[in-house]
């Protein structure tokens, strides 16, 4: 990409503290989102994924703190400005979308109102414009009649249409880039799909970029074009989604994609990635996932891999192992040793 | 119900829809409230229910019994009737009871949303110094800060807010620093709308319910404060009719006209079971 990206992120650091010592949640996260480009921030429970994303619009719930980071916007670093206005200039170029809707939407309020409420108060419309602009960001994100809607309050609607108000009110801002925080993981699948169907057609219609966060590999798929795979607290892999699906040169996202069933490639015994994550409040030595990891080699204990162009794609590509010159021949190491051991 | 029989990509409503119409009222609360209605009634149509001056005395008909001919529940040790002094006492002691409660509920209320919102050293300091509050019985404090003060009912005002505000400060805090962590608090915060808003607009009307239920049986604590000053001599200032004044009256006589003082602590009693009631009924309804 030429031109500079709408939000980039280097080098973030997230710690809670803890009765004894801290936590360090997030460990030195750097990533980007282009104008109306889809991300996916991809790892299991506690890897830091969602703390990233909150950590972006001071929405770090407590005790946990930022302890040191960049975040650019349009290439300008906005990390130095006073509390209040880096507040508004966050919250001028993204919004966010939560996982769930119900406690998300304030009970006691019109969803309408809680729609109508940011262009009310922030932008300075009249009651009118504000109440117009409701409706039209409701009929938007498909809501059908949204007039009688609007006088609704959250608990009489159904799981999807709260999620859609909750996108309506993300874009009542006119943010450029929405974050979501696993925006569908509390819904069935076919809302599920409703859901993702209206955010994708917000980047295609309002070039509104995403960045979504999700442990399920399926929904980041039919919604990003780029993915960053993170595990305790670090990117270990980012590259386009095709890529890394395809060619996953990353262990943990080489085990993650054979975790899950694919339809066009059949195999008898899905993966499963034996232990668990390390505990953040330690120190780690090495990379975080060789206790892990089948292809780990002695020097995986010791040395910190560093995130490095992979693979031929280009650029856009990236992981941090040390043995990702092997990842051609994983599926097949996979294999021997599975015969190996009947 | 409306979400249910609309066109659309819609799954019927929440049960939550249907029961909130259902749990409107239930048995406490219109008990309570039709109790304590009679007792306001009673005490805003006093010039219709007697045509006695309740302060009025009358030394040749003093010591009535109740029943007596012209006076229905007597007549004290002046003279005076009664039922008169019962219904303006009543005007007295529910204005005094229910303004009380209103200025240590607002700023109760506001100091704790705000100690819940920002925490930190406003928060220690404002926990400290509730702890000191509460750490005296609440009605010795009343009373000593009335007695430094001198009786009346600015008094009275300012002593019951000085000491009830920890209450709602208490009630209200805990329960801000349950819903700031709530997604739609932090949903608030990232749309960036001014401070102001979110706690005006978005926490407190979630906050605010167990603070309104505590009202109720506070207007009753209330009400026994300003009876018991009353009663001490430190209340409302003779000749106002006044609850208290007028059980401390009837104590001296006790032994043989012991209605003197019963008739008024029955008002006491009533009024206290039907706010009583209400305060059940609201929380009930609430966690139906």
């Amino acid at each position: 990409m030429t031109t500079e990206p709408l939000l980039e992120v280097r080098d973030l650091h997230v710690d809670i503290p803890l009765s004894h010592g801290r936590l360090h949640a997030v460990r030195g996260v750097s990533l980007s989102v282009g104008v109306a480009e889809s991300v996916g921030l991809v790892g299991e429970s506690g890897s830091g994924k969602s703390l990233t994303l909150r950590a972006l619009l001071g929405l770090l719930p407590r005790p946990a703190r930022i302890v040191s980071g960049t975040i650019l916007i349009d290439g300008e670093d906005v990390t130095g400005l006073p509390a209040k206005r880096l507040h508004r200039r966050l919250t001028d170029t993204m919004s966010m979308v939560f996982q769930d809707s119900l406690t998300a939407l304030n009970p006691v309020m019109r969803v309408g109102e809680q729609i109508a409420e940011a262009p009310l108060r922030r932008l300075g419309k009249s009651r009118g414009e504000a109440r117009a602009i409701a409706i039209d960001l409701m009929n938007k994100v498909g809501i059908a009649d949204p007039e009688r809607r609007y006088e609704l309050y959250p608990h009489e609607l159904s799981g999807g249409m709260r999620q859609r108000i909750c996108i309506a009110i993300a874009l009542s801002t006119k943010p450029r880039l929405i974050l979501a925080d696993e925006p569908t993981t509390a819904l069935d699948v076919t809302i599920q799909a409703q859901v993702l169907r209206v955010l994708r057609q917000l980047k295609q219609e309002e070039h509104v970029s995403l960045l979504l966060v999700s442990h399920d590999l399926a929904v980041v798929s039919q919604t990003c074009s780029r993915l960053y795979v993170m595990y305790a607290g670090k990117v270990v892999e980012s590259g386009a989604l095709l890529d890394l699906i395809a060619e996953p040169r990353h262990p943990y996202t080489f085990s993650l994609l054979r975790s899950v069933p694919d339809p066009d490639h059949r195999v008898d015994r899905l993966l499963t990635i034996p232990g668990q994550p390390p505990d953040l409040s330690q120190a780690i030595s090495g990379c975080s996932f060789a206790p892990r990891c089948p292809f780990a080699v002695d020097a995986c204990h010791h040395q910190e891999p560093a995130l490095e162009p992979a693979g031929a794609a280009g650029v856009e590509r990236r992981s941090a192992c040390l043995r990702v010159d092997t990842a051609e021949r994983w599926s097949e190491m996979v294999a021997e040793e599975a015969v190996s051991k009947q | 119900m409306s979400a249910a029989t609309s066109v659309g990509p819609v799954v019927p409503a929440v049960p939550g829809a249907r029961r909130r119409s259902r749990g409107r009222w239930n048995a406490p609360l219109v008990a309570g409230l039709i109790l304590f209605g009679l007792i306001v009634l009673c005490a805003l149509c006093a010039p219709l229910l007697t045509s006695y001056d309740p302060i009025k005395q009358d030394l040749t008909n003093a010591f009535l019994e109740p029943g007596s001919k012209g006076h229905l529940l007597g007549t004290d040790s002046l003279g005076r009737d009664v039922l008169a002094r019962l219904l303006y006492g009543a005007r007295v002691d529910l204005q005094v009871g229910v303004l009380a409660v209103i200025s240590p509920f607002v700023i109760g209320s506001l100091i704790g949303l705000i100690a819940g919102w920002f925490g930190g050293w406003l928060d220690a300091i404002v926990g400290r110094v509730v702890d000191m509050v509460i750490a005296f019985p609440f009605l010795v404090l009343v009373i000593a800060l009335v007695f430094a003060m001198g009786p009346g009912t600015t008094s009275i005002y300012t002593a019951i807010t000085l000491v009830g505000w920890v209450a709602y400060c208490r009630i209200v805090r805990g329960q801000v620093l349950v819903a700031k962590e709530q997604e739609y608090a932090m949903a608030a915060r990232a749309s960036g709308l001014p401070t102001w808003r979110i706690l005006i607009r978005h926490l407190l009307p979630n906050v605010l319910l167990q603070a309104v239920v505590f009202t109720m049986s506070d207007i009753v604590l209330t009400l026994l404060a300003i009876v018991t000053l009353g009663f001490l001599g430190l209340g409302v200032p003779p000749p106002t009719p006044d609850w208290g004044t007028m059980i401390q009256e009837g104590q001296q006589f006790i032994l043989d006209k012991w209605y003197m003082s019963t008739i008024p602590g029955l008002a006491v009693v009533l009024t206290g079971l039907a706010l009583a009631l209400i305060a059940d009924g609201i929380v009930e309804k609430a966690n139906r």
